[in-house]
């Protein structure tokens, strides 16, 4: 009878205290999946690479900057904006929590620096590669 | 006391309240480049708006009601500059060209893009009376009489914490803010 009685309740603070964690729309892994589901229909391959991802981070693509240029060749460390030189929080999950936990942002973000890097938009296998290395960084 | 002398009592403190007024408006006078006016046409308004070749910044202090979107779009990459720096016309044509923003894409969704544009807009220089419009805050004429080499030895502008004339915050520690008072302002080296 009594614990009947308890079922209501425990489910209601499990709801509340759910809803006290951060509010962060997506995981990275979310944001994976659905670069993952954007290759569903292409020929080929469909594996993410880390190492592939790491060494595209880090090399440049006929143009001025690389990613690394401001992320630095540490994601987990804080970077500095190439221009201006404001401080860019870190880029790994592991070292910021609030990375890849918005989909606008991340889209946002990629359009932005693909075309400052490579002067075009990045394919879902770049973007999912880079994803994957960035996963792979421990703090 | 009689009623004739709290007459001359009352009036002598009218006057005497007067005169504070009066000392503590020259006062605010000579504050002037730290004191803005609120709205167009404003006491302040007039008269600066010819200062500087018609090329005057309006609003250095960040009106209360800020914009959540601006602050948060705008600081990403440098420091949300104050609306105040620069003419509405300035601002309309930064934001029509921001996926090409001073060489980086700094594009934005339509609906944010037209958000922060009818903020900057509306907080623009109230003081800006020429026809030129420049995407620069540093090639302004306030800006350049403000930061000429008697006011800034070129050492500082060579120093690695200084970097670029865009970042504000080198030396006016509180611009993050919108405060850019003489007070405030702390040089490296």
């Amino acid at each position: 009878m009594i614990r009947k009685v308890y079922v209501p309740v425990l489910a209601l603070m499990t709801v509340a205290g759910l809803s006290m964690q951060p509010a962060f729309a997506e995981t990275p892994d979310d944001i994976l999946a659905s670069i993952q589901k954007e290759m569903a229909g292409m020929p080929g391959v469909h594996g993410f690479s880390a190492a592939r991802g790491e060494s595209f981070f880090k090399t440049k693509h006929g143009n001025e900057w690389s990613c690394s240029s401001c992320h630095t060749d540490n994601p987990a460390v804080p970077g500095k904006h190439d221009k201006t030189g404001k401080t860019i929080k870190p880029l790994a999950p592991s070292a910021n929590a609030e990375r890849f936990t918005s989909q606008k942002k991340v889209d946002k973000w990629f359009k932005r620096n693909c075309n400052d890097v490579l002067g075009r938009a990045c394919t879902a296998q770049e973007r999912g590669d880079v994803l994957t290395y960035l996963l792979t960084v421990k703090n | 006391m009689s009623i004739h002398n709290q007459f001359y009592l009352q009036i002598f403190a009218v006057i005497l309240l007067a005169m504070g007024i009066t000392i503590s408006v020259a006062h605010a006078e000579d504050d002037r480049d730290e004191r803005y006016a609120d709205k167009p046409g404003e006491r302040y308004g007039e008269g600066y708006s010819k200062k500087y070749g018609g090329e005057n910044r309006g609003k250095p202090v960040q009106p209360a009601q800020t914009n959540a979107k601006f602050q948060q779009e705008c600081s990403s990459c440098h420091i949300a500059y104050a609306p105040g720096l620069l003419p509405a016309e300035s601002w309309r044509k930064i934001m029509a060209g921001l996926n090409k923003h001073f060489g980086s894409d700094a594009s934005l969704e339509i609906r944010d893009s037209k958000e922060i544009t009818d903020f900057l807009v509306s907080n623009a220089s109230n003081r800006w009376s020429a026809s030129t419009a420049p995407l620069r805050i540093t090639e302004s004429s306030w800006f350049r009489s403000k930061h000429d080499s008697h006011e800034i030895s070129p050492a500082v502008w060579k120093s690695p914490q200084v970097k670029s004339p865009a970042n504000c915050a080198a030396c006016h520690r509180e611009a993050e803010r919108g405060d850019f008072r003489e007070r405030n302002i702390k040089m490296p080296l």
